[in-house]
């Protein structure tokens, strides 16, 4: 697959648009209106991968180790590309570790399940008075709607459970796929074209008398989905979804199995996934979130992490970044790993780690961001930030909306009005831009 | 009521308005389903109340088929069946409406409908392992079936102990005991499900908005660690593997006091403290039985309250708290009167779950139509944020089950004597994982409803009888043109082109069509070649659109 033209206007069409421009508008608006397009056409391929890791990963075991204390477990770090050590069990990862970069003061607060995917999605704590949107909602809302070729969704989410848009709308909704990128029902083999649009266009009759009754919003969402539904039956850019399409030896870089051989359990998936996010990512689509689930690991978290998570996540993390680099994407493309919150600096009597979100790393890296850089640390023990600063997602949601061209004063509306922050006003992590 | 309203209501009865407290009693008596009873006049009362106050004016009373679709998807779960609407219409008494309603709370339907909706906020959509889907569904529909006190319910429940097939009600414990958590997830649940109230932040720190404190919540806790959760496996000699077997809630031996720390890493001691009542904390006690008596003792105890939240809910699309599950002071309900006066009947029925749903469904605003009055009640919209006000009836989607259930019935599929509760409760257990959607975290929090997600829409347009490698989907079904089908039935039976779209409208959005979609749909029918496809097309277009699927 190549690499396709930036949506949006072709070159020929901006230089039109500039000659036309320059004529119309005073001088001295001119060159920021020419900085102010190429910004707009810079944002064209901007995107984002948010590997979501649920249950809470033990981010102690993995890029933040505490070798010398009680605390540190089985595992012993090892030197890397960048500026930092990570676990032994990550070494594909240590080599491409110059491009990505880890906050190890992020400080959280929420330590339940629930709360704490809401918090680290949204960047807002969970509130009984309104629903905030997940990052990849606003996302689409900012990126996606500007984006008029692209034909399939523009927030994916693969493999795991759909985040709320909140007051962004159904509109913004992630859209779910399993790691095989089969969508159910697309194929609708036993009627024709023509056929289809007759029957449509007979629903379209009933529905727009519903809608006209003045009965709420559901009515026209019910109208919008279909729309989106017709809309994406008929795309050639569905082509996105089929990893299939690509090379053994490309999968298997993801997967860490050998080109030849079946793909391992969770490690399989997890690669597939990544795989089709490059994919999607490349069709234009500008946030795609892969759920790595199993994390909660408050048994057996050594043995667990050694012989099954780790390893495909090493394998998962290093193809990505090498995948996207050798298509020349990786500027353009942010990669944010994260997990509900950290995992106890201390063991438990299962030797496994509970909930801990007072002290623990977000990996985030790629979109032209500053690699190999550790930003602020935790203590010997890890049980607390050592440095003054401590983080919060927004910071990392910010850092995110930076690289992709949103502008951090961005305000959106509740459905009641009320005005909301973009990433609930957090800061862009200086440390990490170039 | 808005003043104007008052005036026209007076002049048309003929009074003049003198006496302000005269009209309003008048007004009162405007809307009857024919039940009176002083707890459904106290509703009308208080809600009306509520619009004089924030002056918005109710829609108008629903047409007899919007009200019948609404009331059969609420009490049983599925739209009418067109021949008890065509009774129901053509039904001149005036008490029809309260006659309905307890036809259906006497109605199987009700019973299943009640047994689904509590299975699922129980256990999930989609079983847990080593917990019975089957174990749970026969105790609610035992106790839905008796209409026992829901007092007893939620004690059995509480209290539960054994096998899980042989007393179901363990199963709701075994699905919050996935985690060997020491009872965290099941402390939270059921505060959460039972009482109404979310103190699941409160584990690990006191909480942010409401009253509760840390250590509340492990006092809580501590009720539940005489409980343990025992999974047995078995060997299987055909596959020479290990299966799973059964489940069972035992007792276990537990005294004293619960540990937990405190945030600053201080250790601190919790003893079982229900709101405030303590419970001698010594090995001889059984502490949930304890908790369960506390629970359900009391003139307003929290599960009424939640309960009768939870209800209003359900019918009204919004409770007096949003969300239903989360009530306290730091959370105001939006009629708090009439939620509290509502708790106490309900406890004095004798936790009679049928009568509580006979007094809101009886009720004025409950009959309302789901059309909004432009400039009158714009203001009531719960959807962009605002208080409810319940001057109309919220438009709501259906639930997965609701769907499956409905189109079953727009099918007439459920006069084809399928065979028993099991087979059919398999059927639908299988297309129902098809869209269950489950949150992407480990502790499985899921949603089904319909609620317009691109991979639904797809589900529902797709008629495709032999997709690759899948059972045919559930719409293959409902508009198959093969022998015995609804549409063939409805193609060989007599009638004319317009008797015919007249009965795909009533089946599946219970009204009839409108002249000019009658005009249209004639024309349509009259062009086509294959005058079966064009039934089809019709049908397809019904059952896939907004009108169907949302619940008004």
């Amino acid at each position: 697959m190549t690499l396709q033209t930036p949506n949006g206007m072709s070159r020929r069409h901006f230089m039109g648009h500039l000659a036309a421009s320059a004529a119309t508008i005073p001088a001295l608006n001119f060159i920021a209106h020419v900085k102010a397009n190429a910004a707009e056409l810079k944002k064209k391929n901007k995107a984002c991968i948010l590997l979501w890791m649920s249950g809470g990963p033990p981010s102690i075991d993995i890029w933040d180790l505490k070798p010398d204390s009680k605390n540190g477990g089985e595992f012993k770090p090892i030197a890397t590309k960048g500026n930092l050590q990570i676990s032994e069990h990550m070494p594909k990862t240590a080599g491409v570790m110059n491009h990505l970069s880890v906050v190890r003061a992020m400080s959280t607060r929420e330590a339940d399940h629930n709360r704490g995917r809401y918090y680290m999605h949204t960047a807002y704590v969970p509130n009984p008075t309104v629903v905030h949107p997940a990052f990849g909602s606003v996302v689409s809302y900012e990126l996606g709607t500007q984006r008029k070729e692209l034909e399939i969704p523009a927030f994916v989410s693969i493999g795991g459970g759909g985040t709320s848009p909140g007051f962004m709308g159904m509109a913004h909704a992630p859209f779910l796929v399993d790691s095989s990128g089969r969508i159910r029902n697309a194929d609708m083999d036993d009627v024709s074209p023509e056929r289809l649009q007759q029957r449509l266009s007979m629903l379209g009759v009933i529905e727009d008398d519903f809608i006209k009754s003045n009965r709420g919003e559901f009515p026209q969402a019910h109208k919008d989905i279909y729309k989106k539904a017709v809309n994406l039956m008929t795309s050639k850019q569905m082509d996105a979804f089929k990893v299939d399409q690509e090379k053994a030896e490309t999968l298997a870089m993801y997967t860490g199995a050998p080109a030849q051989g079946g793909m391992m359990g969770g490690g399989g998936q997890f690669g597939r996934s990544l795989l089709m996010a490059r994919r999607l990512v490349e069709t234009g689509v500008p946030f795609v979130e892969i759920d790595f689930g199993g994390w909660d690991l408050h048994q057996q978290v050594f043995n667990n992490l050694k012989t099954q998570k780790l390893p495909a996540l090493d394998a998962g993390i290093s193809g990505l970044v090498n995948d996207l680099k050798q298509r020349n994407m990786l500027d353009d493309v942010c990669i944010v790993w994260m997990g509900e919150f950290g995992r106890t600096p201390r063991i438990n009597q299962d030797t496994g780690r509970d909930h801990w979100a007072k002290s623990w790393s977000v990996m985030i890296g790629g979109g032209g961001l500053k690699g190999g850089v550790a930003v602020g640390e935790t203590n010997k023990d890890g049980d607390d930030i050592a440095t003054d600063k401590t983080y919060l997602p927004g910071d990392i949601w910010a850092t995110v909306a930076h690289q992709l061209g949103i502008p951090l004063e961005t305000v959106h509306q509740s459905k009641r009005g009320r005005p909301m922050k973009i990433a609930n006003g957090g800061a862009a992590i200086k440390e990490l831009l170039s | 009521m808005h003043r104007s309203t008052q005036w026209v209501f007076a002049t048309l009865a003929g009074i003049s308005i003198l006496c302000g407290a005269a009209t309003v009693s008048a007004a009162e008596q405007e809307f009857t389903t024919g039940s009176s009873d002083v707890i459904i006049q106290f509703i009308n009362q208080q809600i009306r109340q509520s619009w004089t106050d924030n002056e918005v004016q109710p829609s108008p009373v629903a047409e007899d088929t919007e009200w019948v679709r609404r009331v059969y998807l609420d009490l049983i779960g599925s739209i009418p069946p067109v021949e008890d609407v065509e009774a129901f219409v053509a039904d001149k008494d005036k008490a029809k409406r309260a006659k309905l309603i307890d036809k259906l709370l006497d109605d199987p339907g009700y019973v299943r409908n009640w047994t689904t909706i509590w299975t699922n906020l129980c256990i999930g959509q989609q079983t847990p392992r080593f917990v019975s889907r089957d174990g749970m569904q026969k105790f609610f529909r035992e106790a839905f079936g008796r209409n026992r006190p829901w007092k007893d319910i939620v004690s059995d429940i509480v209290t539960a102990e054994g096998h899980y097939e042989q007393n179901g009600a363990v199963n709701f414990i075994l699905a919050q005991m996935q985690d060997r958590d020491d009872g965290v997830q099941l402390t939270a649940k059921t505060c959460r499900l039972f009482m109404g109230m979310q103190v699941q932040c409160t584990q690990c720190h006191n909480h942010p908005f409401n009253d509760w404190k840390q250590d509340q919540f492990w006092q809580f806790n501590s009720f539940f660690r005489q409980t343990d959760k025992q999974d047995h496996r078995k060997f299987n000699p055909q596959t020479g593997r290990m299966e799973d077997d059964y489940a069972e809630v035992k007792w276990r031996d537990f005294n004293g006091p619960v540990y937990f720390e405190k945030r600053n890493g201080l250790m601190q001691v919790a003893f079982p403290i229900y709101l405030g009542s303590e419970v001698n904390p010594g090995a001889e006690t059984e502490r949930r039985k304890e908790l369960a008596k506390l629970m359900t003792a009391g003139d307003r105890p929290m599960i009424s309250l939640a309960l009768v939240n939870r209800l209003w809910g359900h019918f009204f699309s919004y409770g007096f708290t949003r969300p239903v599950d989360d009530i306290g002071p730091h959370n105001p309900a939006t009629h708090p009167e009439l939620m509290d006066r509502l708790a106490d009947e309900f406890v004095k029925s004798g936790y009679d779950m049928k009568q509580l749903m006979r007094w809101v469904t009886n009720s004025e605003a409950y009959n309302l139509t789901s059309k909004g009055l432009p400039k009158k009640n714009d203001k009531d919209n719960p959807a962009a944020g605002e208080t409810a006000l319940f001057t109309h009836v919220y438009v709501k989607p259906m639930s997965a089950e609701q769907l499956y259930d409905s189109l079953i019935v727009a099918t007439s599929a459920h006069k084809s004597g399928r065979s028993g509760w099991e087979q059919s409760e398999r059927q639908r257990q299988q297309w129902m994982q098809q869209f269950v959607r489950a949150f992407g975290n480990d502790m499985a929090e899921e949603s089904n409803s319909f609620d317009g997600t691109i991979p639904q829409a797809l589900m529902m347009m797709n008629t495709n009888p032999k997709p690759a490698g899948d059972t045919p989907t559930l719409m293959s079904g409902a508009v198959s043109l093969e022998a015995g089908s609804h549409l063939t039935d409805l193609m060989t039976s007599p009638g004319t082109d317009v008797q015919k779209i007249q009965k795909l409208y009533m089946a599946a959005l219970t009204r009839m069509p409108t002249r000019s979609e009658l005009n249209g749909l004639q024309r349509f029918v009259k062009s086509s070649r294959d005058q079966k496809a064009a039934y089809q097309d019709i049908f397809w277009a019904l059952l896939n659109s907004n009108e169907f699927i949302l619940v008004h």
